[in-house]
């Protein structure tokens, strides 16, 4: 088990790498002028444009700029802009000249907003998701399952942000019944992170819901006609520890590949629902770098988004060998 | 004979309440007329043995409504078998043999399936039991053996959890006693270093060890009535053939009776004390061992014992009964084996084709009964089918 769990350690840390090398190539691919940009279109003088680009070391080669970058990133750097010293602490991930800021210090800011919003995401996902998609795989071609499954589709056919931004507009605005959505941070107030969280929660997990309750529907669906399902059944189990011990624990296995993918997705940012919501987190800032031609923070967010891919699926691995001992093996 | 006498009147109960037809034994018995349905009632509560039994199924019928029509995979079976006695179930894929036994542990899903007739486990009839009792008998009075042990144990969860969990659904006992009854159970069925073996995922196990483990499960609660389902189908032959002394030699430890489903003659004549030969859901041949084997009395089982491959006879072709096994959607009129069966035109007039024959005593009074119109299966069987036999 601890050489299974190193193995795929050294695997996942391996990509992150080459995701890092890709990052800081797409950089010089990009076919943006980043000295340019930051100089903007008005004042900006070949003098002011020459200091930003040797600031921003862009006269060296690339390979060494790779080098300096990574080293930033396990060692911190110090950058110079208009003759300030600006001392960037481990991890640097770049500086933001635009906002004047170390980019490792915005995503700080924003991370724990997302991550927030997407731990309730999840447990609403793998609690009522799955939950619905079991018992409607328990019951499968009743009416209740047929009528679930229906309305499961309906709802997911409407687009994500139709349904966030009809339930915003109705349910917090007009007819408040529902909190407003904001962050407060849950250290400085527990409560108040709860209520401004909880539409949001709501919203994308109960949308995603449908999706989830789909997946473990048939993949329950499946276990539950395995042959040690009708053993368990021969045993003298109760129906209830058959479904959700014995059919569960294999219906759950392919539902946990995509659980894995799809928190991985929205700690990238859960753009939609942050914009509808006011919530500044990571997928606001994509957004705001993104229009502001803020190349390091474009970069630090996809680092940190792809890190959080390769760590979801390193996670997802080490459950798919606690739950299923034939993969250790693998 | 023994006849219940609790049996009076309910030994029918309708597990879904029935619409269109009503197929309950009054009905029933109206058609074939009451001295078959009192016979047939009784041929059921009796075993060739005589001996008392300890599971009696009377004219169970089985009906799976689907959008195709209705299928009736079991039509109106009745057996008995005592305790310490082994009943083996022999027939072709889809004759019902399974469908039966499932019926017996109460396995199939109760929405679709219609479940008529009686099954009485030491006097207490089965059918129409609700499902938390049906839970208290499952795995404990009766348990089951299946087919391919590489299936049927929980791939995600080791030997020992699943042996413990048997034991614990029936015992309020804590994890350790469960334990050690597990430890004891698959030393007895002779794995070797059962400590380690506890601790390990069937697909640890070779196919051989793990149909040792499943019977270790299905023995745990020490049942009076084990039902092995083809339980050396899917194992080598020198496997089966440990398979098979494990079972006889518990079956005389533990005294239960054995209902074993098989289509495997060879396996009949070196487990079975009783042979009950199905075809198309309906009992066509029962009665003792010997009787059915040296003295069958009829076509089917004929072409079952024919279709045996002979060492002696190895350049010779195989003989297979031709044609296929009816569609239970639609079963042929008369004799449910007509359209396949060669000795048809020995039978005058339609009555294969017309009139489905009854299940009789093949001598007018004995245990050995079979349900065929030949007025000569005797001469038949013996100067015709028996020279085949080698």
């Amino acid at each position: 088990m601890l050489y299974f769990v190193a193995r795929r350690l050294v695997s996942a840390l391996s990509v992150v790498l080459v995701t890092l090398i890709v990052t800081f190539a797409l950089f010089f691919v990009a076919p943006t002028d980043p000295a340019g940009a930051i100089c903007g279109d008005r004042n900006c003088t070949q003098e002011r444009y020459n200091e930003i680009k040797d600031n921003l070391h862009l006269d060296r080669p690339v390979v060494q700029q790779f080098a300096e970058y990574a080293a930033g990133i396990v060692a911190g750097r110090t950058f110079e802009t208009a003759g300030v010293t600006q001392h960037c602490s481990v991890p640097c991930l770049g500086f933001s000249f635009k906002n004047d800021r170390p980019v490792t210090q915005m995503l700080k800011e924003r991370l724990p907003v997302t991550v927030s919003l997407v731990a309730g995401y999840a447990v609403i996902v793998l609690t009522i998701g799955v939950f619905v998609g079991s018992m409607a795989a328990k019951r499968r071609g009743t009416l209740g399952d047929r009528a679930l499954m229906s309305s499961t589709l309906v709802l997911s056919s409407v687009p994500y942000y139709i349904v966030a931004l009809m339930i915003s507009l109705y349910l917090t605005i007009l007819y408040p019944i529902l909190p407003r959505g904001g962050y407060t941070p849950l250290t400085e107030n527990p409560v108040a992170w709860f209520t401004g969280l909880l539409t949001p929660w709501l919203v994308l997990g109960l949308y995603s819901c449908t999706q989830y309750a789909r997946y473990s529907r048939g993949s329950m669906v499946e276990a539950l006609s395995e042959d040690y399902i009708r053993t368990a059944r021969a045993k003298g189990l109760s129906d209830r520890v058959v479904t959700y011990k014995h059919g569960l624990r294999s219906g759950m296995i392919p539902v946990i590949t995509i659980f894995g993918l799809d928190i991985a997705g929205s700690l990238a940012g859960a753009i939609f629902t942050e914009r509808i919501f006011d919530l500044n987190g990571l997928g606001n800032l994509v957004l705001e770098s993104l229009s502001n031609y803020d190349l390091p923070v474009i970069m630090g967010t996809v680092l940190v988004s792809s890190a959080i891919l390769v760590a979801m699926n390193f996670l997802v691995d080490i459950a798919y060998s606690l739950i299923d001992p034939r993969v250790r093996l693998a | 004979m023994t006849t219940p006498a609790n049996d009076d009147g309910k030994d029918v109960q309708d597990i879904m309440p029935e619409t269109s037809e009503t197929p309950d034994a009054g009905a029933a018995a109206a058609k074939r007329g009451p001295a078959v349905a009192t016979r047939e009632r009784r041929q059921g509560a009796t075993n060739p043995s005589g001996e008392t039994p300890y599971l009696v199924v009377e004219d169970l019928v089985v009906k799976f409504p689907t959008a195709d029509g209705v299928v009736s995979a079991v039509n109106g079976l009745s057996y008995s078998v005592p305790l310490g006695r082994t009943l083996a179930i022999v027939g072709e894929s889809g004759s019902g043999k399974s469908v039966s036994s499932m019926a017996v542990m109460g396995l199939h899903d109760r929405k679709r399936t219609r479940i008529t007739g009686s099954i009485r486990l030491g006097g207490d009839e089965l059918i129409g039991l609700p499902e938390n009792d049906l839970m208290k008998v499952r795995g404990d009075a009766v348990s089951m053996v299946f087919q391919d042990p590489q299936s049927s144990l929980h791939p995600l969860y080791t030997i020992g959890n699943q042996l413990v969990e048997a034991y614990r659904v029936h015992h309020k006992v804590s994890k350790e006693v469960a334990k050690k009854r597990a430890l004891e159970m698959l030393d007895l069925v002779g794995i070797p270093n059962p400590v380690r073996r506890f601790a390990q995922y069937p697909h640890e196990f070779s196919g051989g060890m793990r149909q040792r483990a499943m019977i270790a499960m299905s023995l745990i609660n020490d049942p009076k009535l084990v039902i092995a389902d083809e339980p050396t189908t899917a194992l080598d032959v020198t496997v089966q053939a440990q398979i098979l002394d494990l079972l006889n030699n518990l079956q005389k430890e533990f005294g239960s009776a054995i209902v074993l489903i098989t289509h495997d003659l060879g396996v009949v004549a070196e487990m079975a004390d009783d042979v009950l030969v199905m075809y198309a859901g309906r009992c066509v041949e029962y009665g003792t061992a010997e009787d059915v084997l040296a003295n069958p009395r009829m076509p089917y089982t004929w072409g079952l014992l024919e279709s045996i491959p002979t060492v002696s006879a190895a350049n010779e072709k195989l003989r297979p009964i031709k044609g296929l096994p009816p569609s239970l959607l639609n079963l042929p009129d008369g004799c449910s084996f007509n359209p396949r069966c060669p000795y048809k035109d020995r039978v005058k007039g339609e009555l294969c084709t017309t009139q489905l024959p009854e299940l009789l005593p093949v001598d007018g009074a004995g245990a050995h009964t079979s349900r065929c119109h030949l007025h000569d299966k005797v001469s038949i069987y013996e100067t015709e089918v028996a020279p085949r036999l080698g």
